[in-house]
C-alpha cells in the first residue's frame, strides 16, 4: 500500500505527461469502444429495419430474393400471389395481422407499394416504432399517395402535388408512364432510417387503378383507357399483390404457420422468418465487421505503444530516484512493482476515463446519429468484447509496465550509487 | 562492526577496481575515507550498502557476511541496518520533508520495525529537531536550500537508527562554514542513534574532525 501511494504521488508531481497519457490512452478506449458500438448498432439497426412481422410471404423462390424486395426494396419478384389466398392467410385463425404489398412500379427511381391501412396502423421498425404521418393523412383515395421522408426531401414535394408513376423500375420517366392517371400527394411520412423512407405509398386500388385494362404487360390502346375521372372504389377489385407481412398471434404458431403456408396446396408460396434471413444477410455483409475489427486493432497497438513511450521517456529522468529508492532499501522487485503499479493506474485510469467518455458522447449524439444515419447507437453496459478490449488494455498496459520496470531495474543494478545527474 | 577481508571487485568482465586485503571499523567510529576520484570509494561504499556484491572475499557488517547474501538479503539487510546519504539531489521531489525522511521506513518493513513503536511522524519529527529542520516537516523540499536538504538527507538516513550510516561527499555543495556545521550535526545525531558513520570525501580539510582517518588507495591494492 506504502508503494503504491508512492507510484501514485510520483504521477501526481508529473501532472502533465501523466494527464496527457492517461488521455491519449482514454482516446484509443473510447475510439476502440465507439468502433464496438457502432458495429453492435449497425447489427441491431440492421435486424430491426423491420420488427413485430413474423413471416414474410410471397410467391415461390429464393428466400433472399423476398428479404430483399419486400425489405429493402431491391430487385423485384417474379411471381405474384393472389388476393385470394392473401385473404386465406388474412382471415387465418393464428394470425394477427397482416400487410399486404404489391409492388413493380417505381418514380424517379423510387419504389411504389400498393398497401392498405394496415401499413399505417401495425407496420413496426426498430422493435416497437410505428409509421407516422407527419403532414397531411394516410391516402384512401384511389389517386392518393404518401411519401417516404427521403423520397419528400430529395424530391421536394409538398402535399397535393401531381405525381406520375413509371412502369417497372426505372431512374427517370420511362417509356410506360402511367400519365392518364396522376396521383396527388396526400401524405408526408417521418424518417424511419430504413428503407421505407425510400418508397412511395399508394393503396392497392391505386394499384389496381393505373393497371386497369392493361393486357399481357402492355398498355391499353390511346383512347380505350378507362378515364381516371370515372373511376370508383367499389367498381374496383384487387386481383394480386407481391407479398404480405404476417404477425401470427403467439409466437408458437409461427413455426407451424410457416410450415402451413410453404405447403398450401393452392399456389407455391415461400415464407421466411425475417430475424432469420436478416441475420443471414449480415453474415454475408461480415467483412464490414472484419474491416471494423482491424481499425480497432491498430487503434489499441498505436494507444498502447504511446504509453510505453511515455512511460519509458520518464523513466530516463527517473534514473536519480530510482538510484536513491535503491540505496534506502528498496529491492529491485520493489523497484519493478514501482513502474508496473504505475503503468497500471495509468492504463486503468485510460480506460475508466475513455470509457466515460465515449457513454457520455453517445449519450449527446444517439439522436443525431440516428437521425442523419439511421445507426441507433445502444448506451448499454459493455458487450463480452468490449470487457475484452478493456480486459486487453489494462492487462497490456500492466505488462507494458515491466519494459521500462526492467529496465530501470537494470539501470539501478549498474548504477550503483554513481549516478551523478 | 564492519570487518572486510579479501575483498576483491570488478564490474563484470572488467578491469578489477577493488582490492582490499583487509579493513574494520569499530563500532561508534567515526570514519574518514578519502581518495582521489576514480579510486573506488564510491564501489566501496556500494559494497558496504549491499547494493554491489563482492566477487570474492568476506564482508562482515553487523556479524552478517553481505558477499554470501542473496541480492533480496541484501536490500533488506540495507533497509534494516543502513543509512546512506548521497552529495546531491538525494531527496524525492514530489514528497514534502517528513514524507521524504520517514521513506526507509515506508519502503522496509525492517526499518519500520526499528522505530520500536513510535509512530514514523513522531521518530521524523525527532531525529529532524536534532538536525534543526523541525519548523520544515510540511514544507515541499523543493523550496529548501541545498543546506537544508542535506540535512533532510541525513535524517533520513539516520531514521530509525540505523548501525551504519554512509555517507558519500555529502558536503561537497556546501561551503565551509555549512560544512562543519552539517558535520558537528551529523555527529551529534549519530551519537544519539549510536551509529557508526563512515564518510566519503575527497576534501582532506576536514579530516581533522573525525577520529580516524583512511585513505582508500592504502588499504586498496588496485590503485597502487
Amino acid at each position: 500500500m506504502l508503494l503504491l501511494s508512492l507510484a501514485w504521488q510520483s504521477l501526481k508531481n508529473r501532472r502533465l505527461t501523466t494527464s496527457l497519457t492517461v488521455f491519449s490512452i482514454a482516446l484509443s478506449v473510447a475510439l476502440l469502444l465507439g468502433v464496438e458500438l457502432v458495429r453492435v448498432g449497425a447489427r441491431d439497426s440492421f435486424a430491426n429495419t423491420i420488427s413485430q412481422t413474423d413471416l414474410i410471404v410471397g410467391a415461390r423462390g429464393g428466400s433472399l430474393q423476398l428479404l430483399l424486395y419486400s425489405v429493402f426494396r431491391i430487385g423485384s419478384a417474379s411471381n405474384n400471389i393472389s388476393y385470394s389466398t392473401y385473404e386465406t392467410f388474412r382471415k387465418h385463425p393464428a394470425v394477427e395481422w397482416t400487410i399486404p404489398y404489391s409492388l413493380g412500379d417505381s418514380h424517379r427511381g423510387f419504389r411504389v407499394v400498393g398497401t392498405n391501412e394496415d401499413f399505417y396502423a401495425r407496420y413496426r421498425y426498430r422493435r416497437d416504432r410505428r409509421i407516422e404521418v407527419v403532414a397531411g393523412k394516410a391516402p384512401t383515395g384511389i389517386f392518393e399517395i404518401a411519401l417516404g421522408s427521403e423520397v419528400a426531401r430529395s424530391l421536394g414535394y409538398k402535399l397535393g402535388d401531381a405525381v406520375v408513376i413509371t412502369h417497372g423500375v426505372s431512374e427517370h420517366r420511362g417509356i410506360l408512364d402511367h400519365d392518364d392517371k396522376p396521383f396527388r400527394v396526400a401524405a408526408i411520412l417521418g424518417r424511419t432510417a430504413t428503407p421505407v423512407d425510400r418508397s412511395l405509398y399508394v393503396t392497392l386500388y391505386g394499384m389496381e387503378a393505373m393497371h386497369l385494362d392493361w393486357g399481357a404487360g402492355a398498355p391499353p390502346m390511346p383512347g380505350e383507357e378507362t378515364p381516371a375521372a370515372k373511376l370508383k372504389i367499389e367498381d374496383l377489385k384487387v386481383h394480386e399483390i407481391s407479398a404480405f407481412l404476417l404477425r401470427s398471434k403467439s409466437r408458437i404458431d409461427t413455426l407451424r404457420l410457416q410450415r402451413e403456408i410453404n405447403t398450401f396446396a393452392g399456389e407455391p408460396l415461400t415464407a421466411i422468418l425475417p430475424g432469420v434471413a436478416l441475420t443471414e444477410l449480415w453474415r454475408t455483409l461480415s467483412y464490414a465487421e472484419d474491416a471494423l475489427a482491424v481499425v480497432s486493432f491498430f487503434v489499441l497497438a498505436v494507444g498502447l505503444l504511446g504509453m510505453l513511450v511515455s512511460i519509458y521517456t520518464s523513466l530516463n529522468e527517473r534514473r536519480r530516484e530510482m538510484a536513491i529508492l535503491r540505496a534506502i532499501g528498496a529491492g529491485p522487485q520493489k523497484i519493478v512493482f514501482l513502474l508496473v503499479a504505475e503503468s497500471a493506474i495509468l492504463s486503468v485510469a485510460g480506460a475508466g476515463l475513455g470509457a466515460a467518455m465515449i457513454y457520455s458522447f453517445c449519450a449527446v449524439a444517439q439522436p443525431v446519429v440516428e437521425d442523419k444515419f439511421g445507426l441507433y447507437l445502444p448506451i448499454q453496459a459493455p458487450t463480452p468484447l468490449a470487457w475484452t478490449y478493456l480486459g486487453v488494455v489494462v492487462g497490456a498496459g500492466i505488462l507494458i509496465g515491466f519494459v521500462p520496470a526492467i529496465r530501470a531495474y537494470r539501470n539501478a543494478l549498474a548504477d550503483g550509487l554513481g549516478v551523478r545527474l | 562492526m564492519l570487518q572486510i577481508s579479501g575483498l576483491r571487485f570488478a564490474y563484470g568482465a572488467g578491469a578489477p577496481v577493488l582490492d582490499v586485503p583487509s579493513f574494520a571499523v569499530e563500532r561508534g567510529e567515526r570514519v574518514f575515507l578519502f581518495g582521489p576520484s576514480g579510486s573506488g570509494k564510491t564501489t566501496l561504499l556500494g559494497i558496504l550498502a549491499g547494493i554491489l556484491k563482492a566477487d570474492a572475499g568476506e564482508v562482515r557488517v553487523l556479524d552478517r557476511d553481505l558477499a554470501a547474501m542473496s541480492g533480496a538479503e541484501r536490500d533488506r539487510f540495507r533497509g534494516a541496518h543502513v543509512g546512506y546519504i548521497f552529495q546531491l539531489f538525494n531527496l524525492i521531489p514530489y514528497l514534502s520533508v517528513m514524507e521524504n525522511i520517514t521513506l526507509p521506513c515506508r519502503l522496509t518493513a525492517e526499518r519500520r520495525a526499528r522505530l520500536n513503536g513510535v509512530g514514523m511522524p513522531y521518530a521524523a519529527a525527532k531525529v529532524a529537531q536534532q538536525l534543526g529542520i523541525g519548523n520544515l516537516l510540511h514544507e515541499s523540499v523543493a523550496n529548501l536550500s541545498v543546506g537544508q536538504q542535506q540535512r533532510v538527507a541525513a535524517a533520513r538516513s539516520l531514521i530509525g537508527t540505523p548501525e551504519l550510516v554512509i555517507a558519500d561527499e555529502p558536503t561537497s555543495s556546501l561551503d565551509y562554514d555549512h560544512r562543519e556545521q552539517f558535520i558537528e550535526l551529523l555527529f551529534e545525531s549519530c551519537k544519539a542513534a549510536g551509529s557508526t558513520l563512515i564518510f566519503v570525501s575527497h576534501d582532506r580539510s576536514l579530516m581533522p574532525l573525525f577520529d580516524r582517518c583512511v585513505s582508500l588507495p592504502e588499504i586498496n591494492r588496485v590503485g597502487r
